[in-house]
């Protein structure tokens, strides 16, 4: 297909097939004969708003939403799509994560980092699209490619940097690594390293959200949790069990597949029988919307009515994002699969180069403002690599620390004291 | 389901007989209650309380041992307390914690409106509602990995496998998650979790559905294991356990639901991290735990009319071991027999065997014995399944082998 100017109409944000068959399913089919006469056993925690949505609300297509919004914020700036501010905002943090890659890979090949380490360029329209509209207390799940989820998610470069170093100063005292980033502060709740397991604690999450609200009223919205994950997990059981859950709990959840369309070797479509992941949504009664992942503004556009929906309690979506990564699997993947031509097809859709070009284009932002932020970004991500650096390795007495919430874990010694209590244990010799 | 397994008393391993027919002790008849508990005797363990004292407002062991001194034998109705079966005791403490902590949840299959396939979360939805009580589909890892979401969130959930084989299903989200979450996040995240559920070799129930999960999972990290045995350390179990910071599993055993104890009525937590001495003697220490603490004390008559006097700890504490108690005892006999349902290879009996030594050698006069379940898949046939565990004449030959 040739490429279409990247932002040219809001109205390609729409689910495929757009017009004869509707993408979503109307609403859930309480009413068949198929649940005979069991409705009134269906899940119905408390009473709550959302549980008669059951019976009336039909699940409207996030592309039905997007078109009517467009009226609305029409109002201020014709034909725009962000403000200023925003449009800077989400340049800033796709900069910072396309930068912060690179230097990745940079202290990679030069020895300061090991093991597997997955690089996200190419993908930053999906962190970006989506994580910027969270507030603090939203929740985002990731996959072993997880550090400009966590970058956009608020978590300093220093942190993440320092983490990939392996150094105390690191979002995880150095215990985690590349594919484990975690941040309580900023509810990064995960840095998942095997296929699909990431998915059910987003649910958790999502759980957790909804037990606030309507059992322990500490809230009156729901807090959301976006799950990231890929189109190699879309065919594991976690993905089909949580989309399963989730809708029929009516979890604040959104289940974000960034489609590179790649599984290291694995082609999407040697994979999978139908390529088609965001169908799966309408399958288990929540909308599913195929959006164009490497168009910031349009995942944006998705992402906003996908978290509302979560947020107000009408329950999850599934947003299937096609995206392309701009490197291999890893950055020990020699990448010798892919074509050359698909791979030049992608990088001419760069997703930042297209923001860049549609701010100027319509005067959001001049080149200079732009430039001011690219250089910013140039000393952030230097200044994490310099933290990083300097900072110290794990000491010794870091080793049997965090094994256990409760160190009384460790058991008790022939002595009759816990082993926790031991001095060696705090030095870290001790043999457990 | 669950009624099936009727007719194993607490008492029963303590009727007068040398039979070591396994059947007639799955089958025998119960008995009253008085006639039971007649032949119980409950035994503060007062010296641990004073040795720890820095643990002593966590700690009332209460053992149940069959020593016949004598000196406490009380039948009476009036007796303080109440008796209730062990499924019973489970709910108890479980609804205990939920009434006290709202962030206490369970899930499960058919934990709700079914009231749980061995009755432990009976009544507990209507008391709590659906959210609290939530049934879950038939999806093990993905309910497993909310539960850790849940927990990593604010909740206190306690996970149940219907079967602990089912957990299987699991094992990803327990051992990498579970386990291990809370040192890749350095510390930031807690899981206090508790995943409980039935196991071990029931009657008939065919190899998949008599399973010993604690063999696969002692060797994740991060994690503590815990069986209970009577409905007593049931409830004081489980009660630790949902208030633990740490992710704990808590074995319970199929054949043993039905035990009947009178337990106290005021509150009580047991000591995660502490064995229960059952009998105290001073020719060998026999070290065991779950269903096999009733074959011990079924081979214990046998061995104590034929002049031994062993001494007989349940270890509850599958990981960490409590190496005080066990310590002590193989520092005053200084012979060990393990008994345990688990399999033999990799199984707690090997971990336990391997503490010992590297502790306790130069007080070993003997080596240790370790009676573990065949290597074999549990057989279906009732007399191929008797074969696989440990009976109680094993147990009294392996005493005799030791103290000869």
């Amino acid at each position: 297909m040739s490429s279409p100017s990247a932002f040219s109409s809001l109205t390609t944000i729409t689910c495929k097939p757009n017009h004869n068959i509707p993408s979503i399913i109307p609403s859930k089919p309480i009413s068949t004969s198929f649940l005979g006469s069991t409705p009134k056993l269906r899940f119905s925690p408390l009473s709550t708003p959302s549980s008669t949505r059951i019976s009336c609300l039909p699940i409207l297509a996030v592309s039905d939403v997007v078109k009517q919004n467009q009226s609305k914020t029409s109002t201020i700036r014709p034909n725009l799509l962000i403000t200023k501010e925003e449009g800077l905002e989400i340049y800033e943090d796709m900069v910072l994560g396309r930068s912060f890659e690179d230097m990745c890979a940079q202290m990679y090949y030069r020895g300061k980092m090991f093991g597997f380490v997955h690089l996200y360029n190419g993908q930053e329209a999906v962190s970006t699209g989506f994580i910027k509209l969270l507030k603090k207390a939203d929740s985002v799940v990731s996959t072993y490619r997880d550090h400009v989820h966590s970058l956009s998610k608020g978590v300093p470069a220093r942190a993440v940097m320092s983490e990939l170093f392996g150094k105390t100063t690191g979002c995880c005292n150095g215990q985690g690594g590349s594919m484990h980033m975690f941040s309580k502060e900023h509810n990064v709740i995960g840095g998942f390293a095997f296929i699909g397991e990431g998915i059910p604690v987003a649910t958790g999450a999502a759980f957790s959200s909804k037990y606030r609200k309507e059992v322990l009223k500490q809230t009156d919205f729901e807090d959301v949790t976006l799950a990231f994950f890929g189109d190699g997990t879309a065919n594991n059981g976690q993905f089909f069990e949580c989309l399963n859950m989730a809708a029929l709990w009516n979890l604040p959840i959104v289940f974000v597949v960034e489609n590179n369309l790649w599984a290291i070797g694995m082609s999407h479509l040697r994979a999978t029988s139908d390529p088609q992941i965001w169908k799966k949504g309408p399958a288990f009664g929540m909308p599913g919307v195929h959006v164009d992942g490497m168009d910031v503004l349009k995942v944006r556009e998705v992402a906003k009515e996908a978290i509302g929906r979560a947020r107000r309690g009408e329950g999850p979506t599934l947003v299937e994002c096609e995206t392309y990564r701009f490197r291999g699997h890893s950055l020990a993947d020699p990448d010798e699969l892919r074509d050359p031509a698909e791979k030049a097809h992608y990088a001419a859709r760069d997703p930042i180069t297209a923001l860049k070009k549609y701010m100027i284009e319509n005067k959001i932002a001049s080149e200079a403002e732009l430039r001011a932020i690219e250089k910013k970004i140039d000393e952030v991500v230097e200044d994490s690599v310099e933290f990083a650096d300097a900072s110290s390795h794990p000491p010794r007495s870091q080793l049997l620390k965090n094994v256990f919430a409760d160190p009384k874990g460790f058991g008790i010694g022939p002595d009759g004291k816990y082993r926790c209590e031991d001095p060696k244990f705090t030095e870290g010799t001790a043999h457990v | 389901m669950a009624s099936i397994f009727q007719g194993l008393g607490a008492a029963t391993v303590l009727t007068p007989t040398n039979s070591i027919d396994s059947k007639k002790f799955h089958v025998s008849p119960r008995r009253s209650c008085s006639e039971r508990k007649a032949r119980f005797l409950v035994v503060r363990s007062d010296g641990s309380l004073n040795m720890r004292a820095h643990r002593a407002n966590k700690l009332i062991t209460n053992a149940v041992a069959t020593k016949p001194d004598g000196s406490v034998a009380s039948t009476s109705s009036s007796k303080p307390g109440h008796e209730l079966l062990l499924f019973e005791a489970l709910r108890e403490g479980l609804e205990e914690e939920m009434d006290r902590d709202p962030s206490v949840c369970v899930m499960g299959e058919d934990v709700g409106h079914y009231g749980g396939s061995y009755k432990v979360t009976r009544g507990l939805a209507e008391k709590f509602g659906d959210l609290r009580v939530l049934d879950t589909p038939i999806a093990e890892n993905s309910f497993t990995g909310m539960g850790i979401g849940a927990a990593m969130t604010g909740l206190r959930p306690v996970i149940e496998g219907m079967n602990m084989g089912f957990l299987l299903l699991a094992f990803n989200q327990i051992s990498n998650n579970c386990g291990m979450l809370h040192y890749t996040s350095g510390g930031q995240f807690t899981i206090p979790v508790v995943i409980r559920g039935p196991g071990g070799v029931g009657r008939q129930l065919g190899a998949e559905h008599s399973q010993r999960l604690e063999s696969y999972f002692q060797s994740i990290p991060g994690i503590q294991m815990v069986a209970c045995s009577t409905p007593y350390n049931a409830k004081g179990l489980m009660k630790a356990a949902i208030r633990s910071e740490n992710p704990v599993i808590l074995f319970e055993h199929v054949l043993l639901y039905n035990l009947k104890e009178r337990i106290p009525d005021e509150e009580y937590i047991c000591n995660l991290e502490e064995a229960e001495m059952v009998r105290p003697g001073e020719h060998v220490t026999i070290l065991t735990y779950s269903r096999m603490r009733y074959h011990v004390m079924q081979a214990a008559k046998t061995l104590v009319n034929k002049g031994y006097d062993p001494e007989v700890i349940d270890i509850r504490s599958l990981k960490p071991f409590d190496l005080h108690t066990i310590g002590n005892s193989v520092k005053k006999t200084h012979r060990v027999l393990i008994v345990e349902e688990c399999m033999r290879t990799g199984g707690i009996g090997a971990s336990l065997t391997a503490a010992i030594t590297e502790n306790f050698h130069d007080y070993l006069d003997a080596p240790i014995l370790c009676l573990s379940s065949q290597d074999v898949p549990t057989p279906y046939a009732g007399t191929l399944e008797e074969w696989t565990v440990v009976q109680p004449a094993q147990i009294v030959t392996a005493v005799e082998q030791l103290c000869r």
